[in-house]
């Protein structure tokens, strides 16, 4: 008899917490150590794309919210912005405000659900998850009080925003403006000098700058690797211009410096915050459009700063009230793809936190 | 008319293709260049390697059926020049289009030609691993196609007219003023809108 083992197969999810949701992984494995890797997904696909070539503009945009359900406003924002390229539609100052404290926001609480569920694939069960889930909470809270839903928002339209948020909106955002830097403070007291938190990520699913780059990668994935790359400064949208901020980068690219990426950009976005209530100006929260908006033939490729990286949306027109051609560039699943490169020689303990530190949201991959 | 703000004109790119490698580029216009489709491979390598348009990363690719041809738009970006190049390549075969991967130049492609082969059906040359992504082995045809389930005598999926668009004046604005009333939804004298006792 001797020590040495055989490979073997192990299916993990779809059904399984560490994976973010209903995403399936087959892995091939020596002990321990990950040989090879394949990813199963398609169990959340609602073939969107498809839907959409029979539904106008306006009616698209609750799709946007559930392909990724964890940042419906970033989402809505893409379409949004692709569609008044497309069609050639202004967006009063005020609405170009409003939208840039949703997205900010959604950022926020994107991250809070993106660093948490890493925290607790690391080890820390469930504690760190709640504590930002408290930010989280208050944030939705402030979406249902100005459009009525707390995930699928629905809140952004062509030519604007589709409500005026109602008065006791603007005092509960400045209280979660003041609170906020307080609390990121706190999760760095607890967090990021943990020996146990560093040990399991530190040099975790290393990925180089040029790997990042080649694959594809975006958003605090490529920004943990070191690539100062953010849309909202290479081609600013909205009222992004007008905003002080910086882009936190990372040293190494692994798993420690994308989480570190992630809670520095929550202190941007406070400031982003700050700068936006401050400047709003008053006036009309959107512009009317056609019922049916019937855009001249085009192509078109709008793009916004998605708390996972580049959302895009790819429309073209035929003159039609539909879009001809309606293509999300979806980053939760464009970011998994060096995911098997990553996988291959490591242990599967680190594997799990390096896939969660990816921040994918499945009904994005799917679509 | 709708260039993004970062996007280089097609001509540009084009005439540099061209001097480069002649007879590779087919057609181009201010939003994009189209390269001949079984050359697509050499053109992604030529702009990723050149310093001047530095494509380096593909950022998005994705597939357009037009009835009797496929269009396949690859967008690339350069990070450092931040620009946006636009490539596409027409497939000309619509019973069995393929096209050579981008995957050798850009790992970023694994996946997105993946979503592709599965929801359009094009075949990628030289992918490492073309199997369907998101539906399963045997499902019959490809959905993203127009003429999927189609149902026959020339017409295909898609929206001609919006249901609630008034057909004599489609540009009416969503205003209060334009809501053609109603009278089955007028209401009635003395209603107050309590709920009945």
């Amino acid at each position: 008899m001797t020590n040495a083992s055989e490979p073997y197969v192990l299916n993990i999810g779809p059904q399984h917490p560490s994976t973010h949701g209903v995403f399936r992984i087959r892995v091939v494995m020596d002990g321990e150590r990950i040989l090879d890797l394949d990813m199963i997904v398609g169990y959340l696909h609602r073939s969107m794309e498809k839907l959409a070539e029979e539904r106008t503009y306006t009616q698209n945009i609750p799709f946007t919210d559930r392909a990724d359900y964890l940042a419906a406003m970033s989402s809505n924002l893409g379409l949004c912005l692709a569609a008044e390229r497309l069609a050639d539609v202004e967006v009063p100052e005020r609405a170009s405000y409003l939208r840039v404290i949703f997205a900010e926001l959604q950022r926020i609480a994107s991250h809070a659900m993106a660093n948490g569920t890493l925290v607790s694939d690391a080890g820390a069960w469930q504690t760190p998850l709640l504590y930002m889930f408290r930010e989280r909470e208050k944030i939705l809270d402030l979406f249902e009080m100005t459009c009525g839903a707390r995930l699928t928002t629905n809140y952004m339209r062509i030519g604007g925003v589709a409500f005026e948020p109602p008065p006791e909106f603007w005092p509960a955002l400045q209280e979660l403006v003041d609170e906020l830097p307080d609390r990121i403070s706190e999760y760095e007291e607890l967090l990021t000098q943990n020996e146990i938190f560093i040990a399991r990520t530190r040099g975790v699913g290393v990925i180089t700058p040029e790997d990042a780059i080649n694959g594809s990668l975006v958003g605090p994935a490529l920004r943990g690797s070191g690539v100062p790359w953010d849309l909202r400064k290479a081609e600013p949208y909205c009222v992004y211009d007008r905003m002080e901020f910086d882009i936190p980068i990372g040293t190494t690219g692994d798993v420690y410096d994308r989480f570190m990426v992630r809670l520095a950009e929550t202190r941007e976005s406070v400031k982003i915050l700050r700068q936006s209530i401050a400047g709003i100006p008053d006036g009309p929260h959107k512009t009317d459009i056609p019922l049916a908006l019937r855009p001249e033939p085009g192509e078109v490729y709008g793009r916004v700063e998605g708390p996972r990286g580049e959302i895009g949306f790819y429309l073209v027109s035929d003159g039609g009230p539909a879009p001809y051609r309606f293509h999300i560039r979806a980053p939760s699943l464009i970011n998994l793809s060096l995911l098997r490169e990553m996988a291959q020689g490591v242990a599967l303990s680190d594997a799990v936190v390096a896939l969660g530190s990816m921040d994918i949201v499945v009904g994005e991959i799917d679509r | 008319m709708p260039a993004g703000p970062t996007q280089l004109e097609g001509g540009r790119v084009a005439e540099a293709l061209n001097n480069a490698m002649p007879g590779i580029v087919t057609t181009s216009n201010d939003e994009w260049v189209e390269v001949d489709s079984m050359r697509l491979g050499e053109a992604l390598h030529w702009l990723h390697d050149s310093s001047e348009f530095d494509a380096a990363q593909l950022s998005n690719l994705c597939g357009v059926d037009y009835h009797d041809h496929f269009a396949m738009v690859y967008y690339l970006q350069s990070l450092d020049r931040n620009h946006q190049i636009v490539v596409k390549a027409r497939v000309a075969d619509h019973e069995a289009p393929a096209l050579p991967s981008a995957y050798p130049v850009y790992k970023g492609a694994l996946l997105q030609e993946r979503e592709v082969f599965d929801l359009m059906g094009i075949n990628f040359e030289g992918h490492p691993d073309m199997r369907r992504i998101f539906l399963w082995d045997g499902f019959p045809g490809h959905p993203l196609r127009k003429d999927f389930l189609g149902i026959g005598e020339g017409l295909t999926s898609g929206l001609r007219r919006f249901p609630f668009e008034n057909k004599e004046n489609p540009d009416r604005l969503l205003n209060r003023d334009n809501i053609i009333p109603d009278p089955s939804q007028e209401v009635p004298d003395g209603w107050t809108g309590a709920a009945p006792a």
